[in-house]
Formats: structure tokens, sequence, C-alpha cells
């Protein structure tokens, strides 16, 4: 009897420690990231980067082209993350400085206003709706809304989609809703992120799929059974995202964007991903 | 505060998902129960085969995440030809998961009937079918219902897994509802309440008659 | 179908990757949601007053609601008033207050079990209340709950596949990020993951059936 009251004494005991231990991990957590998000008004965004000397940036792993995990090596790759490591070298002079979170199109913006991430290099289209929560720099990249279908597919343009068509998209993306506006009768079907939603093109659970044509080009890089199809039917500007009310921020990616156009980086980055493609 | 007009404007999506997860949890228990009482039977059946198909049944899906049945069902089938849509390959993924379950609760009601009265049925000359039809299986159906109430809160619950696979269930509607307008807290407080009508009364009555079963013992 | 090509040492090691995330969100969750379980349990069955209904409630609409739910609601919903949660952090939150708010109930059932009149000879006898419940009906009590409590541990390991939703590297998302690759990886890769998840599982589920006939 007192044995086995001392081990359930034990095991309690254990039980509790783990959790203050959880406990203070979590505390430890909230005021990293608390001083991460630049210091309420005594500091601005970009001195707070300077002073922490790393910028953190939210990027897709699931894009590829622009920002995609690789397996073998667990790093991810793309037009994205070289944008981001150019911006880095020209702010903080190394290239290294820069670390890389993974976000969805639905986890960025929370990721960015609690501070997980500093700025989001990831695919995002410049649209007036996200202004109202994050402020954006000059456009780096210049996309439009396409489709992409299985080749020999009916469907050659948003004309062909008609009632019953099952589109695929992802949510909270702008080409969700755009698509909705542009082929009422559709049918779209909105998945957590690009993976699946392309894994569930190729399991025929939708007639085409359709975001920007950049994105798309990249899964055709992936497997060239499928093709983009149409004219782009919509615009959509990428900028970089960071918390809203950050000026010196956008000023300082804004100039190093400039100085990359300049110095020809940008071309080189550009041929290196996206031309290689078409 | 609470935004209600977030509710009223939206109230036909939210109606729409709850229809569906009504529906599909319906359907999803039929299911379930009719092919988890045929595995509880094969798991005493008197023929070591079938208490084997049983066995391994059960042990495989009831340890396993109903995500990955429910993403195979749907991304994998198709790769060798079987095409199931988001809705299909979600409840068809609840019924597989679930009936492990519930073979699980039917065959412990099966065997709280006096062996006794098997035998004494089987010896009057019924077959072994008949005396599962007509003796063992209504007088364990009494002790099996709470469990299987409470498998049904599950099974209303874990419809919402439906949402990744984009079926426009009760969840997968918030979801869409959210990205429109912006707002999650309120959208997401209000898509709680829709399950709790469902879930809350559900688990009042499995309550109820768990006490009342405790009572007459 | 192509195993050759999905079992890759890279992919075997990137779902393994996974798969230790997966353990460590499961045993974090695990110890918090139980002491937290064991609080609420407990405070319930000695129905102090006001704590003990305003638990009931909590713990009686966390039951109901599904975990997908409420996975989204602490990582999306949350910050909109002000509580912030790293991707981890809110999926061990998430899935801790879920499954205490199940393991309360098993606990609280577990008391109520245990014969009132055994903590009426424990009081005669000269023991205080908090000597009977600790001498006398929890060390009973516990062995009832454990078969219960080790079901619930193995329903956790599973619901932490859930936080694929929330873009967590555990196993199921990464199994996820391979299959994009290829379409005839998913076969094979979902195979593998599911049996990884199974070993864990039916381990625990044979250690429940021992102590179940130990006690028994």
């Amino acid at each position: 009897m007192f044995k086995k009251k001392k081990s359930l004494l034990t095991v309690l005991l254990l039980a509790m420690l783990s959790v203050l231990m959880l406990a203070a991990c979590g505390t430890k957590d909230d005021s990293e990231s608390g001083s991460g998000s630049g210091s309420k008004e005594s500091k601005n965004s970009l001195e707070a980067i300077k002073e922490k000397d790393k910028i953190v940036f939210g990027v897709k792993n699931d894009t590829r082209l622009f920002g995609l995990k690789d397996p073998k090596t667990g790093n991810i790759e793309g037009f994205d993350i070289d944008i981001a490591k150019e911006i880095t070298k020209i702010i903080l002079g190394d290239e290294s400085k820069a670390e890389f979170k993974e976000v969805t199109s639905k986890t960025r913006i929370p990721m960015l206003q609690k501070g997980d991430i500093d700025a989001i290099v990831a695919t995002m289209t410049i649209t007036e709706e996200r202004k109202q929560e994050v402020d954006f720099s000059d456009v780096y990249f210049k996309a439009g809304q396409a489709l992409l279908v299985k080749k020999g597919s009916p469907i050659k343009s948003i004309k062909d989609i008609k009632k019953g068509t099952k589109v695929l998209a992802v949510k909270g993306s702008t080409s969700a809703v755009n698509i909705r506006e542009k082929a009422p009768d559709a049918t779209v079907l909105e998945f957590e992120n690009y993976a699946e939603a392309f894994t569930a093109l190729k399991a025929k659970q939708g007639d085409t799929l359709t975001t920007d044509n950049a994105i798309l080009y990249g899964m055709v890089d992936e497997d060239p059974n499928y093709q983009v199809v149409g004219d782009i039917f919509t615009d959509e500007p990428y900028g970089i995202a960071v918390k809203k009310d950050s000026p010196e921020l956008v000023k300082a990616i804004n100039d190093a964007l400039k100085e990359l156009q300049s110095n020809g980086k940008y071309d080189e980055l550009y041929k290196k991903w996206i031309k290689t493609s078409n | 505060m609470l935004d209600f007009s977030i509710l009223t404007e939206n109230w036909d999506m939210y109606i729409e998902g709850f229809i569906n997860t009504i529906y599909i949890s319906v359907i999803g228990l039929i299911g379930s129960f009719v092919f988890g009482t045929i595995l509880a039977v094969f798991r005493i059946a008197p023929f070591k085969p079938l208490n084997w198909i049983g066995t391994i049944y059960v042990e495989f899906f009831r340890n396993i995440p109903l995500l990955i049945i429910a993403f195979f069902l749907f991304t994998a089938l198709p790769t060798i030809g079987i095409q199931l849509d988001g809705f299909k390959a979600g409840t068809l993924a609840l019924i597989i998961y679930t009936s492990a379950f519930i073979a699980e609760a039917v065959r412990a009601g099966i065997l709280s009937v006096p062996k006794g009265q098997t035998e004494a049925a089987r010896s009057s000359g019924l077959t072994y079918i008949q005396t599962m039809n007509l003796v063992v299986l209504p007088q364990a159906i009494k002790i099996v219902i709470p469990p299987l109430g409470n498998q049904f809160i599950n099974l209303v619950k874990n419809s919402s897994i439906l949402t990744i696979l984009a079926a426009g269930d009760l969840m997968y509607q918030a979801d869409l509802i959210s990205t429109r307008t912006f707002v999650t807290f309120d959208v997401y407080i209000f898509v709680a309440l829709f399950y709790l009508v469902l879930t809350i009364p559900l688990s009042t009555g499995v309550n109820y008659l768990e006490k009342r079963l405790a009572k007459s013992n | 179908m192509d195993f050759t090509g999905a079992y890759t040492p890279d992919h075997l090691k990137f779902l393994f990757d996974g798969f230790l995330i997966t353990l460590k969100i499961a045993v974090i969750s695990i110890i918090a949601s139980f002491v937290i379980a064991a609080i609420v349990g407990v405070i319930r069955y000695t129905k102090i007053p006001v704590v003990s209904q305003v638990f009931a409630v909590i713990v009686e609409v966390i039951r109901n609601l599904p975990l997908l739910l409420i996975i989204f609601f602490t990582f999306f919903a949350l910050p909109e008033i002000g509580i912030e949660m790293s991707i981890e952090m809110a999926a061990i939150v998430a899935l801790t207050i879920f499954e205490a708010a199940m393991i309360s109930e098993i606990i609280r059932s577990g008391l109520n079990s245990i014969d009132k009149g055994q903590i009426e000879a424990g009081r005669s006898s000269g023991l205080t209340y908090v000597q009977t419940l600790w001498h006398i009906v929890l060390p009973q009590a516990l062995r009832r709950m454990v078969p219960p409590i080790v079901s619930q541990f193995i329903s956790l390991l599973k619901d932490t596949s859930l936080a694929v939703v929330i873009a967590l590297p555990e196993l199921m998302h990464n199994a996820q990020v391979i299959n994009a690759q290829n379409v005839n990886f998913i076969i094979p890769i979902f195979i593998l993951a599911a049996l990884m998840y199974w070993v864990v599982n039916y381990v625990l589920s044979i250690v429940a059936r021992r102590l179940e006939l130990k006690t028994s």
C-alpha cells in the first residue's frame, strides 16, 4: 500500500513538474516574440531587425519555383527564397542572416501579426483588403490568374468553365474569390494549400486548378502531363508584406529591390527560376 | 461583443453546412452500425478465419488516424482507378473508422448475454444466425446503446475532417465565411454553437441512458 | 504505385523527422492534459460550489466540439483577441484543452464509481476528507481509470495528425509533402505512415489491456 502511494505521488509530481517546465517554455517564447515584433513605439521595425541581426521570412513550402521544400535536404528553395536572401544581404550585409518559416495563404497574415515572422515573401498578391492589415513593398513579380488542366482537357480557357465544372483553389487566396466572380457557375472546392489542391487535381477530384500562372508553371515543371491554358484573367502583382505601420522597413526593402533591379541580380534570379519553365 | 451580422448575413452558408454535417453523420451512423455489427459477429463467430478478419480489422483501423484513411480514399484510390469525391471519400472514411469502435461496443454487448441462452437456443433447433438475430442481439442492444451514442457524438465531431477534403460540411463553410469576411473569432464561435446544438442533446441523452442502465443493474 | 521511388533514404528520414515531431507533441500534450484533467476531475468530484459548476460547463462545451475546430480556433481566432502562439504551441494547447476535457470526465466517473460507504468509513476512522480522498478513494479509482485513460492517449496520438491544417511539420504533413511530388508515391507513403501510427498505438493498447486484466 505504502509503495503504491509513493509511486502515485511520484507520477503526479513528475507530471506537475513537466507542466511547470512547459509553462516556463511558453513564457520564454512569448518574451522572445514580443521583442522580435518591434518593441512598441520606441524602436521601429527596421531598427529591431538590425538589432537582432536577422530577418525571419514567411515563405511557401509547396510552391515550385517560388518556395518548395526539398525533402532531401529539408531546405526551401525558389525565387521568393532567393529574393529574400538578396534583400537580407543588402540590409544586413550577409544572406545567411535570412531565416525562413513555412506559411500557407491562410496562416501568413496571422503569423506576421503575431511576430512569428518579420516579412512575407510568399507569392502574395497586393490587394486593397490586405493593405488594411499589412504594409506592402513595391511589386517584385507580376503574375496573373490562369487555369491548369491535364493535357487533352476540353477546358481551353475560362469560357469553357460551365455549370458543374469543378474548379480547385486554395483557402484564403485571391484566386478563390476571383474565380467565383469570373465563372459564377463553377463549383469551387477550396483546399488548405497548393500541395493538397494539386494532389486533388491529379487524383481527378476536379477539372481544373486555378491560381496565379507563376505557381501553375511550377506545377507544370513538376508534372509535364499538365498545362496552363487560356490568357491570364486577373493581374496579381506580388509584394513583400511587413507588419502594418513599418514605413522604415518598407523603404529598406524597396531600396533593396531597386538595387537588385539595377545591378542585374533580379534578372539573373528571374531567369534562373521562371524563364526555364516556359 | 460578438458581431451577429456575421451570423445573419451568412446564415444560408451556415445552414448549408449544418445540413450537410447532419446528413454525413446520419449516413455515417447507419453505415458504421451495420458494418460494425457484422464485424462484431465475425469476431465471436465459431469460425476462426472470420475471427481473424474481425480482429485484424478492428485492431488496425482503431489505431490509425481517421485523417489518413480519408486522404487515402480521396487521393490514393484514384491512382488505381477508383474515383470518390470529397463527400463520398470522407463519409466512407468515417464509416470505416467508426465501425471498428462500434464493433468493439457491440461485441462487449453480445458477450454480456449469458452463454446458457445461446446454448438453449441452439439446442432448441435455431441456427447460429437465427440465435444471434432473435436471442442475443436484441438483448445486447440495450447494453450497447450508451456506448453507441458516444460513438455517434464522436462521428458528428469527426465529420469536421471533411473540411480538409473540401466537402462542404459545417466547418468548411465556416472556413469559407472567415476567408471572405476576414473575421475569424466570431465566425468560429458561431460554428461552435451549431456543433453544440447537435452534440449537447446527444450527450445529455447518453448520460441519461447510462444512469438509467446503471440503476437497473 | 512506386515503392522503390517512394522509399528512398531521404523520404524515409523526412517521414521519421515528422514522426518525432508527432511523438513530441503527443507526449507533451498527454502529460499536460492529464495533470489538468486530474485537477478538474477532482474539483468536480468534490463538488466545490460555483467552481465545480463552472468547470462542468466548460468541460461539456469543449467535449462536444470537434477538435479540428478547437485547433483552428486556437491558431486563427485567438490572435484576434491578442492571444498569440507559435504553430507548435497552438497544436499543444488545442490538443491539451480538448483531451483534458475528455480525460477529466473519465477521472470524475472513476472517482464516482467508488462506494460512498468507504468515504464514510475513512472519515469515521479519523482521516480528514483530503486524506480519505488521497489514501482510500484515489488509489482504487486510479486503477479503474487507467484503461480508458490510455485509450484516450491513443486518441490523442492519432489526433496530432489534425495539426496538418496549421502546417505543423508532423508525420501527416511530411507524408503530404512527399505525396505532392508524385501521385505514384501516395499509396506506399500512406501505408508506411499508417504503420508508424499503428505500431505506437498498438503497443499502447496492449499496455492498456494488460492493466485492465491486472485490475479486474
